[in-house]
């Protein structure tokens, strides 16, 4: 466990959760318009220490004031004949009935499609989280893209670590399906960033042209990219920037803003292939995470361009170690050093990761959570990648192939990107040995092939 | 009430300062970001249509779109009728540079009435391809489409297609529901360049008003093909009157009678469109208020249009051009797209009339550069 306060963890989580069911009853049962709640978390949370703690993390040098307005029935039929303003936050009453607003998942085939039955949705759909977020920008990504009869997506986003609490009857069962089974209502995550534990991991270079991992990383308390305001969103590039500032030797770098960039050095970020663009996949879009850009969005990599940290993309953070050749030791070894750094210098300061036992590390995209981890490599594999057994030992092995641009590209030639497919279940050095082991065996089959002997499909490793 | 007060639906607003939350509009050219200050948006902040739009919604699109050095957009939409009183500090300066200086206390005159237009009957078949003039319409009591939810889509679809199923003679005609069309209708659709796409330009998409895409969309057009709706694109109706051809007298007609058949039948069911004595008709963007009528022609004219007078000549006669695919893009061989460049202060019967006249006046100019002759005589006053 890498967290020198776990146990606060764990009681800060069980204080959320106990806390924003607090605030579902008292809105139920009131009837008094605009009751003001100041923190709610703070006014249901018996243990000072606890309160202390998580007023730290909830309030910046700046001023957070969070407020609950709470509207009433005898407020909202007014609004129909008034055509005054109202305070913004004021409840606004629903017009048609759930039946009516159900989308029309027909021709839809992602995991949200899947779930979303109309039971659900009527359930669901007038709940909001503690910041507001409410079902139906949820799940807007997944209805305006229906999917590809081929490629199964999530269809959903979370907009702040609330919504895998307030909208779990939809959640769970799409993270269920997506990660191979996994129950978040009876499993808990392991995590694991100590790195001495990986067995072997230099992979030959006549293969691996390259080893990368990556994962993201979310501030606790501060809203996800889908719904995040401008302000929050700033406040994350702070937080991170200012953490960052504080790494030494061979992760000391500079944070180069995506708003206040020069010329020459986005043409060397474009050149070193670190420069993220605004998105343009419309999975992406439709979540409202490209919102305002290219505001608060930046890059910070260190000085011998092997760690580098994107802020405000499609997650707080994402956090991505990588070096030519094959050796994903070393990668690994930085990679965890650096997670732990980085949290290290955030929680001088009073803010913490989001992380939970049940999900691991919350992310906007239920796909990644657990470990959020993506570890993988570029590899040259002629032979193999041609012959008609290569899905079934990627399937066996838990690996999947993209071409080298990321997700959605075709490879180039033979040379493939080739990573984990697993995040939530395992852990941190689980996955990483599994791609290890992995491309070793994949390597292995390359050189019989080259030999002319034959290879085997591997038996399916441990799930 | 019960029912309401059951609902967990209470927002919690994260106060970080609106000094913090402020956008960054330096690098922008839009009438929003020439218009909002910090201290308007503080003042704003805090409030919310009775349909629960606020100050981030309007100005969205504004923010994710800074736009381009030589063309001025808007930069922020609306999200129901309300949002014009609730945000007027800031639409009413928008209203008014956009707008040629229309005052909030100006009253914006509607004339639908097609006999007051003269001439337009005329124009050279030979210059003149074809003639079009189209508007939008909203539905009142329904949230305009960047912030309505797909139950107020269908709603505004329903009652669209009921009414324009009541309309007889050369206006009976038949919907075709986006996401039912056969494969065979949509074709036919878009050979009959009728079919519209899910937008992509980052303009509307930054609204919202493309979620739940196709969902609540469709198109109806008249059996004859000359008047056609559009239903819950960039608008609740658009309403088109086109047809081949310089007769656009008998566009303007037929667009005239159509709008007012349809708007009776709303009427008829309880409702109306959106309208008031100062922003005439309603709609999403800021630019199409008052009439949110374009009128316009296909016309060609490649001597003028390389005629270093042309943009004057447009200017004076309150005329703008486009290339012939729409807003944005180019010409194609000396094909234009003239329409008039006004929507608000003048009615719809003036802003034909301009249209016909400062076509008339072009085509002469045209007739007399292909002959080798001059045009100064021709020069209009500015109108």
């Amino acid at each position: 466990m890498t967290f020198s306060n776990k146990r606060t963890m764990d009681c800060l989580h069980w204080t959320l959760r106990k806390t924003s069911a607090e605030v579902l009853q008292q809105t139920r049962s009131t009837t008094k318009a605009h009751l003001p709640v100041i923190h709610p978390y703070l006014s249901n949370c018996g243990n000072k220490a606890m309160a202390n703690n998580f007023a730290r993390i909830l309030s910046s040098k700046r001023n957070v004031g969070i407020m609950s307005l709470v509207g009433a029935g005898s407020l909202t039929a007014a609004f129909l004949l008034n055509r005054e303003h109202v305070t913004a936050g004021a409840q606004v009453r629903r017009v048609y009935p759930a039946s009516a607003e159900y989308p029309d998942l027909r021709k839809h085939n992602n995991c949200m499609a899947s779930h979303l039955t109309p039971a659900i949705y009527a359930k669901l759909v007038d709940k909001a989280t503690p910041n507001g977020y409410t079902l139906d920008q949820a799940i807007q990504t997944g209805v305006d893209n229906p999917g590809h009869p081929f490629i199964k997506t999530v269809g959903m986003v979370a907009g702040d670590e609330e919504s895998y609490e307030v909208f779990a009857d939809l959640l769970d069962p799409v993270i269920k399906e997506r990660h191979n089974g996994y129950d978040p209502q009876i499993m808990t995550h392991p995590t694991d960033l100590d790195s001495s534990k990986l067995k072997s991991g230099k992979f030959d270079e006549r293969f691996v042209l390259s080893s990368r991992v990556r994962t993201g990383r979310s501030i606790r308390g501060l809203s996800l990219p889908p719904a995040c305001t401008r302000a929050e969103r700033r406040e994350v590039e702070k937080v991170v920037v200012d953490a960052l500032a504080g790494l030494k030797g061979d992760l000391a770098g500079t944070y180069y803003s995506l708003t206040h960039m020069t010329d020459q050095e986005q043409q060397q970020l474009i050149d070193d292939h670190f420069l993220f663009d605004k998105p343009v996949s419309p999975l992406l879009t439709c979540s409202g995470m490209a919102r305002d850009w290219p505001d608060a969005r930046g890059i910070w990599h260190n000085n011998t361009k092997t760690f580098l940290i994107w802020i405000n993309e499609e997650d707080h953070t994402r956090v991505i170690s990588m070096e030519k050749g094959g050796n994903m030791k070393r990668v690994f070894d930085r990679f965890c050093t650096g997670l732990k750094e980085v949290e290290r210098l955030i929680q001088e300061k009073g803010w913490e990761f989001m992380w939970n036992e049940r999900l691991g590390y919350i992310l906007t995209c239920p796909s990644n959570l657990g470990t959020g981890l993506r570890a993988g490599v570029h590899v040259n594999l002629p032979k193999l990648s041609k012959d008609p057994r290569f899905t079934k030992i990627l399937d066996n092995l838990r690996l999947q192939k993209r071409g080298t641009g990321g997700v959605d590209t075709a490879a180039v030639g033979s040379t493939f990107d080739i990573s984990n497919l697993d995040r939530l279940g395992q852990s941190e050095v689980q996955l990483v040995q599994t791609v290890v082991d992995g491309v070793n065996y994949l390597i292995d089959c390359e050189k019989k092939l080259e030999k002319g002997q034959d290879i085997k499909i591997p038996p399916p490793v441990r799930k | 009430m019960e029912k309401i007060n059951d609902k967990m639906a209470k927002l919690t607003i994260k106060r970080l300062s609106p000094e913090e939350e402020f956008p960054d509009l330096s690098q922008h050219n839009n009438h929003m970001a020439k218009v909002l200050t910090q201290d308007m948006y503080t003042k704003l902040r805090d409030r919310a249509t009775p349909n629960g739009f606020t100050i981030d919604g309007v100005i969205q699109t504004g923010i994710d779109n800074p736009g381009h050095p030589f063309i001025m957009t808007v930069g922020c939409v609306a999200g129901d009728e309300e949002t014009y009183e609730v945000f007027k500090e800031l639409l009413d300066p928008i209203i008014e540079d956009r707008h040629g200086g229309y005052k909030p206390t100006d009253k914006h005159k509607t004339d639908l009435n097609p006999d007051n237009l003269k001439g337009g009957d005329d124009l050279d078949p030979n210059y003149v391809i074809s003639s079009r003039v189209r508007t939008g319409r909203s539905i009142r009591g329904f949230c305009l489409p960047p912030h309505c939810s797909r139950g107020e889509r269908r709603g505004v679809e329903k009652m669209s297609v009921e009414a324009l199923d009541s309309l007889s003679g050369d206006l009976k005609g038949k919907y075709y529901a986006l996401k039912n069309m056969t494969d065979a209708e949509q074709q036919q659709l878009i050979d009959d360049h009728f079919l519209f796409d899910k937008p992509v330009s980052p303009l509307l998409l930054a609204s919202g008003m493309a979620r739940d895409w196709p969902d609540g969309r469709g198109i109806w057009h008249n059996d004859t093909k000359t008047f056609l709706v559009w239903v819950n694109e960039e608008d609740h109706l658009r309403v088109i009157s086109m047809q081949k051809g310089g007769n656009m007298k008998e566009v303007f007609n037929r667009f005239c009678t159509g709008l007012t058949k349809i708007e009776t039948l709303f009427k008829d069911k309880g409702t109306s469109f959106m309208w008031n004595e100062h922003l005439g008709y309603v709609l999403t963007c800021p630019s199409n208020l008052g009439t949110g009528l374009r009128a316009g022609v296909h016309v060609k004219i490649p001597n003028m249009s390389k005629h270093d007078k042309f943009e004057e000549v447009l200017k004076r006669l309150r005329l703008q051009k486009r290339g012939t695919g729409g807003v944005d893009t180019a010409a194609v061989g000396g094909t234009f797209d003239i329409s008039n460049a006004d929507r608000l202060g003048f009615s719809e019967v003036e802003l034909v009339q301009m249209v016909v006249d400062g076509v008339k006046l072009l085509v002469e100019m045209e007739k007399k550069l292909e002959k080798g002759q001059s045009i100064d005589d021709l020069m209009p006053a500015q109108k």
